[in-house]
């Protein structure tokens, strides 16, 4: 069946639809990685957003029970060169268009994707319907004034606070649109993780007597959740906090930092990522569209501590007083290299130390 | 961390020469080091034999050493030249080797060498099986269960507990020469005896076989301080099992999870961090193909085969790279020269899927064993590049140059079912055409998997080339969609005609009326994420093209494509000159080749890099896109000439002599008319097209004669024949001869041969060198050591050769590079061959004469005559050093192949030895090749009727230098007649221990024979042959080249010589 895909400045494209059908608007990423489709469908970062695989061929080991990063894919649609006709590996389930006709996530195959990536690369991302449908042109134009959706936290985030129990570490992770590796990691680590609502006020996440704040990723423009900007603001200072991609996003701004929107983002699993401190650089995951203005950061009482090595945009923040950090990148990874869980190592020592001070000063 | 400022001076250590399993991927990665080196303001020094690289050039580095890659001689180029530094990770497991022998004989030390890229524990940690299994278990690393053995006993108890097969992996040998697996104890027992001699530590790892495991493997780079990349990962076609140099490999990897790519990734990092590596590294791991169960196979500590594949695979230059993290760069301060803007220290990703396959040499050796294991065969590879699996495999089956563009091999339709589902379950070089044939049976893919254990996401990428071949040949109308799909899946024009009952041209006219032609898209290694700067391109059916050119001009070159036998890197040499004069000349210099390990697909060598396959439809397509002021075709071997064949069809330009004047001297009746008018002689000779005719013709030439087929490459299924017997079982079962194949018969002229290289501008002749060959002629010119200047021949014999040269290079109005063999018979001078192209010699010419022979060359064509370019009319003045080219054989790798030397050739490498006066030189170049030269020791003669009495004199000189020599009855009553001591030993059938047992255990220095009749394996001539290159003891099959050994032992070595009685009268005189 044909599908097309039409870009807001009137690029079209035409190939042969996957998955569900219909008709789907969103903004147009590009993701470079070669494999981790799966996780990247499932990342509720992507919600709002359709999503070009830059490795043209997609799907090759269908989908396994276990690699969703949630509970279910949020991206408004996908673009690959070629999708899998057959998938093959041992943990393979269903093939991936069959997965996302369950839900409703229509695809678009055939297209040369990497003009699509160079023509982003250069304008910018950009609005994009997918259809399968034979509107004209005309018509499609039209339906792209409809403005992107600016509500996608509100959409992802759970909507009752739940437990993971256990007697290590309390770890309350606000979800913004959380990947279930961040939730693996810190389980991993013996923590004891409470997943709440994005816009739990800090009064209600304080009852829980965390020892640390895990601040998750999510979709959009941080500007867009100003509760959780708030929250996060009364939340410094009190407990050991760590912020992860949105996440960090909105610990700046609650610091008083300033984001801006990037031309294209960094989508793919691997950026490199010098850490100041060390002068080392790892290869990182990344998914953003938004960025950390170095400028805004001084006066803040932040530090940069991390850069993208390509074009050094921040990666990285800790706060120089209070425990409290935050990295643009994916150290969850699922997909992208493993090389940074010892964020997470950080972030568990960060909270033993704050025990114990605090511990001292009751005793004291 | 910036360079090292205490590096001022570096060493750097190149493979020598090609043989199986070390080939050109050195002299690319050589290359790029030199230049990364050079550019850094460091002084080069450079060591390797093989003179037909690039990376020898005297432009790549500051010093170029082309001597035997000992570690006497480097050592000495050590206290000559006193480097600070000495990086040995860029030529391949030659390089390592030398530098562990340098560090342990405590050369370094002593003169202050350090040790660059890679340091010695890493080297022996990832070499040595038990201290690479230690660490790996330290680690925490899986590796297969195993056990090391110093004996046949040991293994063979393992075996016992473990059960089999299991897999034999002799210690620091090269493309795992000596391996295999084992399926019964007599299986075992063989390998296992002959990988420990092949170990030079005589030491074997014997694994428990995880065959049927996905072969995968990672290129990893670290810098110093600690930052760690991953370049490539790919994943074999083929499954543990089948060694990787002979694997299809695809990059990026095409099963593997996020988790299953990133498990294994991190595995590698672990690796390459623990062993202390600061360069390239390989890691190749099994995987099971139902659990997360890994098991690390095996690390290369060095850039290797793979990482030139990965470079070109992904556009990340590893060699030069690694070259700059020896001298003290991090991977964060490097650019990634692909974009000019980023970082060195990312990870690569591909937009494109890449396919490899080997190109093996059994067209050649027809009855080698063509079973594909752990013992590499491949002489050299192709590379394709393509939007969809089946575009990029296609692309590589029409790069392989063995007649085929499609997964489609004509023979396979002939066997029965039984024998394909055999040859599918035990792969060999043709596996991938028979499971192309199995599809087309309408058999299943999930047998096919149970069979090969071939991943089925592959199978099921072949059964779906064979759906589409039925969908096209069914197809009432062939419509533009359908055209598009079969397109956009890597069909030729030619395979979807011959599918519709169509011409090429037809489709191809039908294509082009639908607007179908390819679009050029970049190699980037960024997936498109930011601007490149690359122009390396290769073709696909979509929308976009990005081929950006600039005002000027460009001409094209053809590249040779993979090495084969016959082939190699000398062709690719030539190239590479020819795109440097090109630049040089102010055009954009335009290449087209397949080949993965070779300098010109380095895309800083060329204006634009089309990695595509050397194939008429892709190169048209080409040309039709660049619009080029011509082709040029001299310097790409018989490839090129074979696409310039087609091109001129095509009215396409091809600049330098014409083809025309090229069939001239390839076609044998115009040749034999060219010779005629200029009365020049050649041996006696006809062309004909039925056995009885040959029989005639024979008869009357007079026994023995040279048989070939017409239109040959390298000398392929020419022999010579003795009879008529045995001209009438060549003419039935090695060739098919028809009128049009006719087949050449000539009278075979025992005489020395010459051989010259000539450049000419249409007016005036340039010979650089006459060269001589040291074996008789009836030894193909690429199998014989070659002298420069010749030894012994007279001043008229020269000047009536140069006379003949300039003759036939005026008279097919040459424009460029020539080449023609001579063979001196009685006095008399005849050719037996012209080659209007650069031949094989070219590099070893350009290097001993100093003439850079393909770029002079190539600026005729361009338009600058010979005068204009300051050269004369005439034969060079000739060096009063002498330099001799000695071929370099893979034997050991290959079995059931004959070694005898003969009209076909069968060497893959070359070596130089260059000095003073000709015993030197010989003895640097048959040390370069690896064959020994011991003070004293056995030789085992075993000679045939026809060679008896000229052997006799070579024996006693033997005798008279020490060597004990041991014979069969018939050659011993020859030489004890002529009163030469000599031990005798049993023939094979006269029982054991006979002279194979000699062989074997060790008691023989070096074996000579030419015991030529009867090339079966089951004769003993061949088996005696086969167990010296076995056993790793030289092996002569010409007299000729005993001879020039024994010059050079006679010179080199002092032999005890009583002092002569005085006469009679004397001693009185003194009395009195």
């Amino acid at each position: 069946m044909k599908a097309r895909l039409l870009l807001e400045d009137g690029t079209l494209f035409t190939g042969t639809s996957f998955g569900a059908e219909g008709n789907s608007l969103g903004e147009v990423v590009f993701n470079t990685s070669m494999t981790g489709y799966q996780e990247i469908l499932t990342d509720p970062s992507y919600c709002g957003q359709i999503i070009t695989m830059t490795y043209p061929l997609i799907g090759n080991y269908g989908i396994s029970r276990d690699d969703n990063e949630s509970l279910r894919p949020y991206a408004q649609g996908l673009v690959v060169r070629e999708i899998a006709e057959y998938a093959s590996n041992w943990r393979n389930e269903m093939p991936l268009s069959t997965f996302l006709k369950e839900y409703g996530i229509i695809g678009i195959a055939g297209i040369d994707t990497r003009m699509l990536t160079r023509k982003l690369r250069q304008s910018g991302v950009m609005k994009g319907i997918i259809t399968t449908g034979d509107e004209t042109i005309e018509a499609l134009m039209e339906q792209m004034g409809t403005p992107l959706m600016r509500d996608q936290v509100a959409r992802v985030s759970t909507k009752s606070i739940h437990i993971a129990p256990s007697y290590g570490k309390r770890v309350v992770l606000v979800d913004f649109g959380a990947k279930h590796n961040i939730q693996r990691e810190l389980v991993e680590r013996g923590c004891e993780v409470i997943s709440v609502p994005y816009n739990t006020p800090a009064e209600e996440i304080l009852r829980f007597r965390p020892d640390g704040i895990m601040l998750s990723n999510g979709p959009g423009d941080p500007k867009d959740v100003p509760e959780a900007i708030t929250m996060i603001g009364k939340l410094l200072g009190k407990v050991p906090m760590f912020g992860i991609c949105l996440g960090h996003q909105l610990f700046a701004l609650a610091c008083g930092a300033d984001t801006v929107k990037m031309k294209f983002g960094h989508r793919g699993g691997n950026h490199p990522v010098k850490e100041l401190a060390t002068g080392r650089t790892v290869i990182t995951s990344q998914n953003h569209g938004y960025a950390v203005n170095p400028e805004s950061v001084k006066g803040t009482g932040l530090e940069i501590s991390h850069i993208a090595l390509n074009d050094g945009t921040v990666e990285g923040l800790v706060h120089q007083s209070l425990p409290a950090f935050s990295v643009q990148y994916h150290p969850e990874s699922a997909p992208g290299p493993l090389d940074s869980g010892y964020l997470f190592d950080r972030f568990v020592e960060m909270m033993d130390t704050f025990a114990a001070r605090k511990g001292e000063g009751v005793h004291a | 961390m910036p360079k090292d400022p205490t590096l001022k001076k570096i060493l750097v250590i190149g493979s020598g020469p090609i043989v199986i399993g070390q080939a050109a991927e050195f002299d690319y990665a050589g290359t790029q080091a030199c230049q990364a080196l050079k550019e850094e303001g460091l002084e080069v020094v450079l060591v390797n034999s093989n003179p037909a690289t690039i990376m020898t050039d005297t432009n790549m580095a500051d010093r170029v050493y082309i001597e035997p890659l000992t570690a006497e001689f480097i050592t000495q180029v050590i206290r000559k030249e006193r480097p600070d530094g000495l990086l040995p990770t860029l030529g391949g497991q030659t390089g390592l080797n030398l530098a562990v022998e340098l560090a342990k004989q405590g050369v370094l030390e002593r003169e202050g060498v350090r040790l660059l890229g890679t340091d010695l524990r890493a080297i022996t940690n990832a070499e040595d099986r038990d201290l690479f299994r230690s660490l790996m278990n330290e680690l925490n690393e899986p590796v297969p269960e195993s056990v090391i053995v110093q004996s046949v006993e040991e293994a063979v108890d393992f075996a016992g507990e473990t059960g089999y097969p299991v897999i034999v992996r002799p210690a620091y040998t090269l493309g795992g020469t000596g391996g295999g697996i084992a399926h019964t104890e007599a299986e075992l027992r063989e390998i296992v005896d002959n990988g420990l001699r092949y170990s030079p530590i005589c030491q074997c790892l014997i694994e428990k076989s995880i065959a049927g495991y996905k072969e995968i493997e990672y290129e990893v780079m670290r810098d110093a301080n600690d930052n760690c990349i991953v370049v490539c990962n790919m994943e074999n076609f083929d499954p543990v099992g089948v060694h990787t140099g002979d694997s299809i490999v695809f990059a990026p990897s095409q099963t593997l999870s996020d988790r299953e790519y990133h498990m294994l990734r991190t595995s590698a990092l672990k690796i390459i961090r623990s062993l202390n590596i600061q360069g390239g590294c390989n890691v190749q791991f099994a995987l099971d193909p139902h659990s997360f169960q890994y098991y690390v196979i095996e690390v290369n500590p060095r850039v290797s085969r793979s990482s030139a594949l990965a470079s070109k695979a992904t556009g990340y230059p590893i060699a030069r790279i690694a070259a700059k993290i020896a001298i003290g760069y991090t991977l964060d301060e490097l650019k990634n020269p692909v974009t000019g803007e980023t970082y060195a220290c990312f990870e690569p990703t591909l937009d494109y899927v890449v396919s490899k396959i080997p190109r093996w040499p059994f067209d050649k050796f027809v009855s080698a064993n063509r079973k594909l294991g752990t013992q590499m065969k491949a002489t050299g590879e192709v590379m394709a590049i393509g939007r969809t699996l089946e575009e990029s495999l296609l692309k590589a089956v029409r790069s392989l140059e063995i007649g085929l563009d499609h997964i489609a091999l004509p023979d396979a339709r002939q066997l029965d079912d039984a024998t394909l589902r055999e040859r599918i379950r035990v792969a060999d070089d043709e596996r991938l055409f028979l499971l192309g044939e199995w599809f087309r049976r309408g058999h299943s893919l999930e047998e096919a998997h149970q069979l090969s254990k071939i991943d089925r996401f592959f199978l099921h990428k072949l059964e779906r080339i064979v759906k589409l071949e039925q969908q096209v040949a069914e197809a009432e109308v062939l419509d533009v969609d359908l055209l598009h799909t079969a397109k956009r899946m890597g069909f030729t024009d030619k395979t979807i005609g011959r599918l519709r009952n169509q011409s090429e041209k037809e489709i191809r006219t039908l294509r082009l009326a639908h607007g179908l032609q390819p679009v050029y898209k970049i190699v980037d290694t960024c997936a498109a994420e930011f601007e490149a700067e690359t122009p390396y391109y290769y073709s696909t059916y979509e929308q976009e093209d990005e081929v950006r050119k600039s005002e000027k001009k460009s001409i094209i070159v053809l590249g040779s494509g993979p090495i084969r036998i016959g082939q190699g890197v000398e062709f690719d040499y030539a190239t590479v000159h020819a795109i440097w004069a090109i630049r040089a000349a102010g055009y954009e210099a335009v290449i087209i080749n397949n080949n993965p390990e070779t300098v010109s697909t380095d895309f800083n060598t060329s204006d634009r890099l089309y990695f595509e396959p050397l194939y008429k439809e892709d190169v048209l397509n080409i040309i039709e896109k660049e619009n080029p002021l011509g082709v040029i075709v001299q310097f790409g071997g018989q490839t090129a000439l074979n696409l310039a064949r087609d091109l001129r069809e095509e009215g396409i330009k091809i600049l330098g002599t014409s083809l025309e004047e090229i069939d001239r001297a390839e076609d044998r009746k115009k040749f034999e008319k060219l010779l005629n008018d200029t009365k020049i002689a050649q041996p006696p000779g006809a062309a004909v097209t039925s056995v009885e005719e040959a029989a005639q013709v024979a008869a009357r030439l007079g026994y023995p004669v040279l048989v070939r087929p017409s239109y040959v490459l390298g000398g392929r299924a020419m022999e010579i024949v003795y009879s008529e017997s045995e001209l009438r079982s060549y003419m039935e079962v090695a060739v098919q001869v028809n009128p049009e194949h006719p087949v050449l018969i000539d009278r075979y002229l025992l005489g020395k041969e010459l051989e010259v290289d000539a450049i000419c501008d249409g007016e005036d002749v340039l010979i650089p060198g006459i060269m001589e060959h040291i074996e008789r002629a009836g030894v193909h010119s690429g199998d014989s050591i070659a002298v420069y200047p010749p030894q012994s021949i007279t001043p008229e014999q020269k000047a009536r050769v140069i006379e003949i040269t300039t003759q036939i290079a005026k008279s097919l109005h040459t424009k460029g590079l020539i080449n023609i063999q001579f063979v001196l018979f009685k006095g008399d001078i005849y050719v037996l061959e012209v080659n209007p192209r650069a031949s094989r010699t070219v590099p070893f010419l350009s290097k001993v004469t100093g003439i850079p022979m393909a770029q002079v060359a190539t600026r005729i064509m361009l338009g600058e005559s010979l005068q204009e370019q300051g050269y004369d009319n005439g034969l060079c003045p000739e060096s009063k050093e002498v330099a001799v080219k000695v071929p370099v054989f893979s034997f050991a790798k290959l079995r059931r192949v004959d070694i005898t030397l003969g009209p076909e050739m069968k060497s893959t490498g070359e070596v130089m030895g260059r000095d003073r006066d000709y015993a030197r030189a010989v003895y640097k170049g048959l040390l370069a090749a690896g064959i020994s030269l011991p003070r004293f020791g056995t030789v085992v003669a075993t000679i045939g009727d026809k060679e008896k009495e000229e052997a006799v004199s070579l024996m006693r000189r033997f005798h008279q230098l020490g060597y004990k020599i041991v014979c069969t009855s018939g050659t011993a009553d020859i030489l004890e007649a002529a009163s030469l001591p000599v031990e005798r030993v049993h023939k094979l059938r006269e029982g054991s221990p006979h002279i194979l047992d000699l062989i074997r255990q060790g008691k023989a220095d070096l074996v000579v024979n030419t015991w030529t009749r009867g090339r079966t394996p089951e004769r003993d001539g061949f088996r005696i042959r086969r167990e010296a290159v076995e056993n790793g003891i030289a092996c002569l099959t010409s007299l000729d080249t005993v001879e020039a050994l024994l010059i050079t032992l006679e010179s080199i070595h002092m032999s005890a010589e009583p002092i002569g009685q005085p006469a009679v009268g004397a001693r009185s005189a003194v009395l009195a």
